[in-house]
C-alpha cells in the first residue's frame, strides 16, 4: 500500500478547534457568531474532500504529531473507511448547522455559545477517530468526543438533563476506562503495537482462545458508543438533548463512532483471519442480532418520537455490526456502507422530529394525528427516509441493506437473513403508522388544522437536502460505495 | 555560573528567607518581591541543571569545595534532574497565586510567611539536590517544621490538626534517622554513593535490612502512605489555601522521590525487589490506598477534603507503580512525581481561586460556579480530567505506564485499583461539575437565561493557574520526550 505524508488529516481535525475563540468573541452578535461555525464546516468539509481523490487512488495519508512509545503515537492514517465516515459526518454538519440556527433560535434557547463550541469540539474529535491510525489516537478522540458532548446533553440544565448526563456518563465513560483501557493495555502488552493492521495485531500472539474472547467483549461493550445490548440505554436517556444534537451526534457522528471502533476492532485489531478461525465473529452477530431484534421490539411500543428513533438507531448501528461481522466480503460492504446510508436517512428523521417541536411543541405521535396536513413538506421527507430506514427503493437504504443480505448468504448464514429480513418487518410497522396517520386520518381525529405552517426555513431546507440525498445514494451510491469496497478488498486481499 | 547552579538552588531562598523576615519588620512589601526573585533564581538554576544533566549525565557538586565522604555532595542525576524544576516551579507558580490571598487573609503575617514558604522550599530543594543521607534528614526536618508553621496559618482547627501532623511527622522523621544511623554503624558513610558502594557484601545482615525497612516507615509516614495516611486530609484542608497549595502538590511527592532515591541509589532494585520479597505485600497496600483513598474522598461535601483523599490515593499510585519492580512501573512512578505535583497544584489552585472569591469550599458554595467564574473552572476541568486520566492530559501517561507495569508484574489487583480510582474520580469531579453547572436549578426548563454576574479571580492567580492547566497538556503530549530523554536513563540499565 502506498503512503503518503501530509498534515492535512491534522488540519481537519484542528479547523474546528481553531474557531471557538472566535465563536466566543463574538458571542454577542448571534450571525457572525453562526458565520464561525459554517466557516469551520465548510473548511472542515473541503479539507476532507481534497484527500478524496487521493484516497480513491488507492493511497492512504499519514502523519504522525507525536510519538509516545513504541507503537504507540497520536497518528492520524486516511483510509478508505475513514474517509467514507469523514465525509458523511463533515457534510452533514454543514446541514446541521444551518438546522441547528433555525432549533436554537426558533425556541429561544440559552447558552447558545456554549452549544456552538461544543459541538465544534465534537465534530473535532469525531474526524480524529476517523483517521486514527492506531487504538491510543482512537481512545484519544473516543474520550474527547464522550466528555465534549456532555453538556450538549445536558443542555438544558434541568434535573432530567443532569439525570440523563450521569447516565450517559455512567455507560460512556465509564465502560471506555473499565473496559476498552484495560483491554488496550493488554493488547500492548501482546503485540507490543496498538497500529491498525491488515492482518490484525493479535494475529499471532500468544494469546488463549479465552483471553481474545474476553479482550473481543471488553472492546464491543467497552465501545458503548455504538449502543450494542445492554449498553445501550444511554442512548434513549441522551435524547433530552437539543434536536439537532440528537440529529448529528446520537444518529451520526457519537453513535457511528462507536460502531466505527468496533470496525477497528474486528478488521485493526483482530484481523478477520484471526476472527473466522477462532469463531469470534459469529459470537458477536449474534450479540449484534439480538441487538437488532430487541431494540426494534422496543421501538414498537414507543410513543415518544425522538426515543422510538433512538431505538431503531440502536438497532440499526447493529446492522453495521453484524454486518461487519459476518467477515464476508459483501457483508462487510454492506455494513461499512450502511454507516452512510443510515446517517442520511436517520439525521432526516431527527430533522423532522426537530421540526415537528419548533413548530408544534410535540413531542409523542399520539398527539401528531393529521400533522400531515400542517406540515406536509416535513412529513414528506420524513416518509422517505423512514422508506430508506426500512431499506426499500427508492432510497439508499436499500442498497447497504441489499448487500447485508448477500452478506449472510455469502457467509452463508441463513439465520442472520432471517433476522435482517424480519427486522426491515418491524422497522416498517413503527414507521408507516406515523406517516399513515399524519397525512391519512379521517377528518374529525387530526389535531391539526387544514393550514400549511411548517417550521422555519432554516429547519426545513435542511431536512429536505437530507431527504433528497438518501434518494440519489440509490441512483448514485459513490463514493460511499467505492469508498467500501476498497476497504474490504484491502482487508480481505481478493 | 552555571558551575554553581547546584549551590545557587538551595542557598538563594535560605539567605533570601533571612532578608524576608528582616523585610518583614522595615516594609511588608518587600516580603513577596524578595521571595519571587529568590525562587525565580531557584527556578532558573534547577532549569539550567536540567540541561546540564541531559547534555553531560550526572553531575557532582561538592558543597564548600570539601571531598565527599567528608564534606557534603550534591548529586544532580537524570531522577533529581526532573523533580528539581517540577518542585522550584510548583513552588514559585503557587507564590505567585498566593499574593492576593495573603493580603486578604493574614496582611500582617506577609514577612512570616513568606520566611516559612521560602524556607520550606529551601528544604524541599535540598532533600532532592543532596547526595548525603544525613544532610537529607536536616533538610527534612527543614521542610517539616516549616510546613508545620505554614499549615497552621489557617482555620480554627488549623492549628489541632496540624499539631497531629506534627506528631506523626515528627515520628516519621525519626524513624529514617533511625535508619540512617543503622546504615551508618555497618558502613561508617552517610554518603549515598558511598554507602551504596559499602553495602553490598553486607546484604544478608540483620542491621542492614533493619536500617531499610525503617527508614521505609519513616518515608512513608511521611508521605501518608496507607495506614500512615490520617494525618493528611485535616492538615491540608484546614491550612490556608497558599499554603495548601505548596505543600499539597509537593511535600508527598518529594517523599516519594526520597523513597524511590532509596531504593535505587542507596539500596539496589536487586535487594530490594528480589532479596527482600516483600514488594508483593507493599502493592496490596497501595491497592488499598488507592481504594480507600477513593472511597473516603466519596464521602466527603468538600472540595478541598475530597481533593486531600485524592492526594492519598495518588500516593498509592506512585508506591504501588514503584514497587511493581519493573520498569515500565518505576517509569509510571516518576512520571507521576511530575504529573501528580502538576495536576494537584492546578486543583489546589483553582481551590483558592475559590476561597477568595466565594470565602468557601464546601460542595454548597459551589453552586452556579460555571457562571460566576468560567476561567477558574476550566482550569478545573482540564486538572480534573488529567487526575481521572483522560488523554491527552499528563495523568493518562503515568496511569499508562503503571497499568502496564501492573500487567507485566501479574499484579492485577493494581491494574483494578487503578481503573476503580479513575472511575471514582470520574464520579467525584462530575459531581462537583454537576453542582456548578446545574445549581441552582432553573424554575422554566432552564430556557429561561440567568444573567450570570461574573465574579473572576485576579490575575495573578489566573495566569498561575493556567500556565500549571497549559502545563498538563504539554506534558502530556511530550510524554515521549520525557521517558525517551530523561526516564529511561532513572532506572539502572538491564533492569527489567
Amino acid at each position: 500500500m502506498e503512503t503518503i505524508t501530509s498534515i492535512r488529516p491534522l488540519l481537519a481535525v484542528l479547523v474546528s478547534l481553531l474557531i471557538i475563540p472566535l465563536v466566543v468573541v463574538s458571542s454577542r452578535s448571534p450571525n457572525v457568531r453562526e458565520s464561525w461555525t459554517f466557516v469551520a464546516a465548510v473548511a472542515k468539509f473541503l479539507i476532507v474532500l481534497s484527500m478524496l481523490p487521493v484516497i480513491l487512488k488507492g493511497t492512504e495519508i499519514v502523519y504522525t504529531v507525536v510519538q509516545f512509545m513504541p507503537g504507540a503515537a497520536i497518528k492520524f492514517r486516511v483510509d478508505a473507511l475513514g474517509m467514507l465516515f469523514a465525509l458523511v459526518s463533515s457534510s452533514l454538519w454543514i446541514i446541521t448547522s444551518a438546522y441547528s440556527i433555525g432549533y436554537m433560535r426558533g425556541l429561544k434557547e440559552h447558552g447558545q455559545t456554549r452549544y456552538f463550541c461544543f459541538f465544534a469540539i465534537c465534530l473535532s474529535a469525531t474526524i480524529g477517530a476517523a483517521f486514527s491510525a492506531n487504538l491510543l489516537t482512537l481512545y484519544l478522540f473516543y474520550e474527547i468526543l464522550s466528555l465534549a458532548t456532555y453538556p450538549l446533553v445536558t443542555h438544558h440544565q434541568d434535573l432530567e438533563a443532569r439525570s440523563s448526563g450521569r447516565k450517559y456518563l455512567l455507560y460512556v465513560v465509564g465502560a471506555s476506562i473499565g473496559l476498552v483501557l484495560p483491554a488496550m493495555l493488554i493488547c500492548y502488552n501482546l503485540a507490543g503495537t496498538l497500529e491498525f493492521s491488515k492482518n490484525g495485531i493479535l494475529a499471532g500472539t500468544a494469546a488463549s482462545p479465552s483471553l481474545l474472547f474476553i479482550l473481543l467483549f471488553m472492546f464491543v461493550f467497552g465501545f458503548a458508543k455504538s449502543a450494542i445490548m445492554p449498553m445501550h440505554s444511554w442512548l434513549p436517556a441522551a435524547m433530552v438533548a437539543p434536536t439537532p444534537v440528537s440529529a448529528l451526534l446520537h444518529a451520526v457522528a457519537v453513535v457511528k463512532v462507536g460502531v466505527f471502533s468496533i470496525i477497528r476492532i474486528l478488521t485493526g485489531v483482530f484481523g478477520i483471519q484471526l476472527l473466522s478461525s477462532s469463531h469470534l465473529g459469529i459470537a458477536v452477530c449474534c450479540v449484534a442480532a439480538f441487538t437488532i431484534l430487541v431494540g426494534s421490539f422496543i421501538a414498537l411500543s414507543q410513543d415518544g418520537l425522538k426515543r422510538l428513533l433512538a431505538f431503531s438507531t440502536i438497532a440499526q448501528l447493529s446492522y453495521i455490526v453484524l454486518g461487519v461481522a459476518l467477515l464476508s466480503p459483501k457483508g462487510m460492504t454492506g455494513g461499512m456502507l450502511h454507516i452512510a446510508m443510515h446517517a442520511f436517512g436517520k439525521i432526516t428523521l431527527f430533522f423532522c422530529a426537530g421540526a415537528i417541536f419548533v413548530a408544534t411543541g410535540k413531542k409523542n405521535i399520539s398527539e401528531m394525528i393529521g400533522i400531515g396536513r400542517r406540515m406536509p413538506v416535513t412529513m414528506a421527507a420524513f416518509f422517505i427516509a423512514s422508506l430508506s430506514i426500512i431499506g426499500v427503493p427508492p432510497c439508499g437504504g436499500f442498497i447497504s441493506k441489499w448487500y447485508l443480505a448477500l452478506g449472510t448468504l455469502q457467509a452463508h448464514q441463513i439465520g442472520f437473513l432471517v433476522v435482517l429480513l424480519f427486522s426491515s418487518l418491524l422497522n416498517a410497522a413503527y414507521f408507516i403508522p406515523i406517516t399513515y396517520k399524519a397525512f391519512f386520518c379521517r377528518p374529525e381525529d387530526a389535531m391539526f388544522e387544514n393550514k400549511v405552517q411548517e417550521a422555519p426555513a432554516f429547519c426545513v431546507v435542511p431536512l429536505v437536502i437530507t431527504a433528497t440525498i438518501s434518494v440519489i445514494l440509490l441512483f448514485y451510491p459513490q463514493p460511499f460505495l467505492r469508498l467500501a469496497r476498497m476497504m474490504v478488498q484491502s482487508i480481505t486481499g481478493a | 555560573m552555571n558551575e554553581q547552579y547546584p549551590a545557587l538552588l538551595v542557598v538563594v531562598p535560605l539567605l533570601s528567607a533571612l532578608a524576608i523576615s528582616v523585610a518583614g519588620w522595615v516594609n511588608k512589601r518587600l516580603c513577596f518581591p524578595i521571595a519571587v526573585a529568590a525562587l525565580g533564581v531557584s527556578a532558573w538554576s534547577s532549569v539550567g541543571l536540567l540541561f546540564r544533566v541531559l547534555n553531560e549525565g550526572a553531575i557532582v557538586y561538592k558543597l564548600g569545595g570539601w571531598l565527599p565522604p567528608m564534606g557534603i555532595a550534591y548529586y544532580i542525576d537524570y531522577l533529581n534532574g526532573l523533580v528539581l524544576p517540577v518542585v522550584s516551579i510548583v513552588a514559585l507558580l503557587n507564590l505567585i497565586s498566593s499574593k492576593k490571598i495573603v493580603e486578604q487573609q493574614f496582611p500582617d503575617k506577609a514577612g512570616p510567611f513568606y520566611t516559612l514558604y521560602v524556607l520550606m522550599v529551601t528544604g524541599l530543594l535540598g532533600i532532592v539536590v543532596t547526595g548525603d543521607a544525613f544532610n537529607l534528614y536536616v533538610l527534612l526536618e527543614i521542610a517539616s517544621l516549616t510546613g508545620y508553621g505554614l499549615l497552621a496559618m489557617g482555620e480554627e482547627r488549623a492549628p489541632l490538626a496540624t499539631l497531629n501532623y506534627l506528631y506523626m511527622g515528627t515520628i516519621g522523621a525519626c524513624f529514617y534517622l533511625l535508619g540512617i544511623g543503622y546504615l551508618y554503624i555497618v558502613t561508617g558513610s552517610l554518603n549515598m554513593v558511598d554507602i551504596a558502594r559499602l553495602l553490598p557484601p553486607l546484604y544478608q545482615s540483620k542491621a542492614v535490612l533493619a536500617a531499610f525497612i525503617i527508614c521505609m516507615v519513616g518515608v512513608w509516614l511521611k508521605m501518608a502512605f496507607f495506614p500512615l495516611h490520617a494525618w493528611l486530609p485535616n492538615a491540608y484542608t484546614y491550612a490556608n489555601s497558599a499554603s495548601s497549595g505548596l505543600i499539597a502538590p509537593l511535600m508527598t511527592k518529594v517523599m516519594v522521590y526520597v523513597m524511590i532515591r532509596l531504593i535505587l541509589t542507596v539500596f539496589t532494585p536487586a535487594f530490594v525487589f528480589s532479596t527482600l520479597a516483600v514488594s508483593h505485600y507493599i502493592v496490596w497496600l497501595a491497592c488499598i490506598a488507592i481504594v480507600i483513598g477513593a472511597v473516603l474522598a466519596l464521602k466527603e461535601r468538600n472540595l478541598k477534603k475530597m481533593l486531600t483523599y485524592i492526594v492519598v490515593a495518588e500516593v498509592g499510585y506512585m508506591v504501588g507503580g514503584a514497587w511493581l519492580g519493573n520498569r515500565a512501573g518505576l517509569t509510571g512512578a516518576v512520571l507521576h512525581i511530575v504529573n501528580d505535583a502538576l495536576m494537584t497544584l492546578c486543583v489546589f489552585l483553582v481551590v483558592g481561586n475559590i476561597v477568595y472569591k466565594v470565602k468557601g469550599y464546601a460542595f454548597a458554595d459551589l453552586k452556579g460556579l460555571f457562571s460566576k467564574m468560567p476561567f477558574t473552572m476550566g482550569a478545573f476541568v482540564i486538572g480534573a480530567l488529567s487526575i481521572i486520566g483522560v488523554p491527552p492530559t499528563c495523568g493518562f501517561f503515568s496511569k499508562w505506564y503503571l497499568i502496564l507495569g501492573a500487567i507485566q508484574a501479574h499484579q492485577y489487583g493494581f491494574m483494578v485499583a487503578l481503573l476503580f480510582s479513575s472511575l471514582i474520580n470520574v464520579v467525584l469531579f462530575f459531581r462537583v461539575f454537576e453542582i456548578g453547572f446545574y445549581e441552582p436549578f432553573s424554575d422554566h426548563e432552564g430556557h429561561e437565561h440567568h444573567p450570570a454576574v461574573m465574579a473572576e479571580a485576579p490575575l495573578t492567580m489566573l495566569v498561575p493557574l493556567y500556565v500549571v492547566a497549559i502545563s498538563l497538556i504539554l506534558v502530556g503530549l511530550y510524554t515521549g520526550d520525557i521517558v525517551n530523554h530523561i526516564v529511561q536513563f532513572v532506572i539502572p540499565k538491564g533492569f527489567m
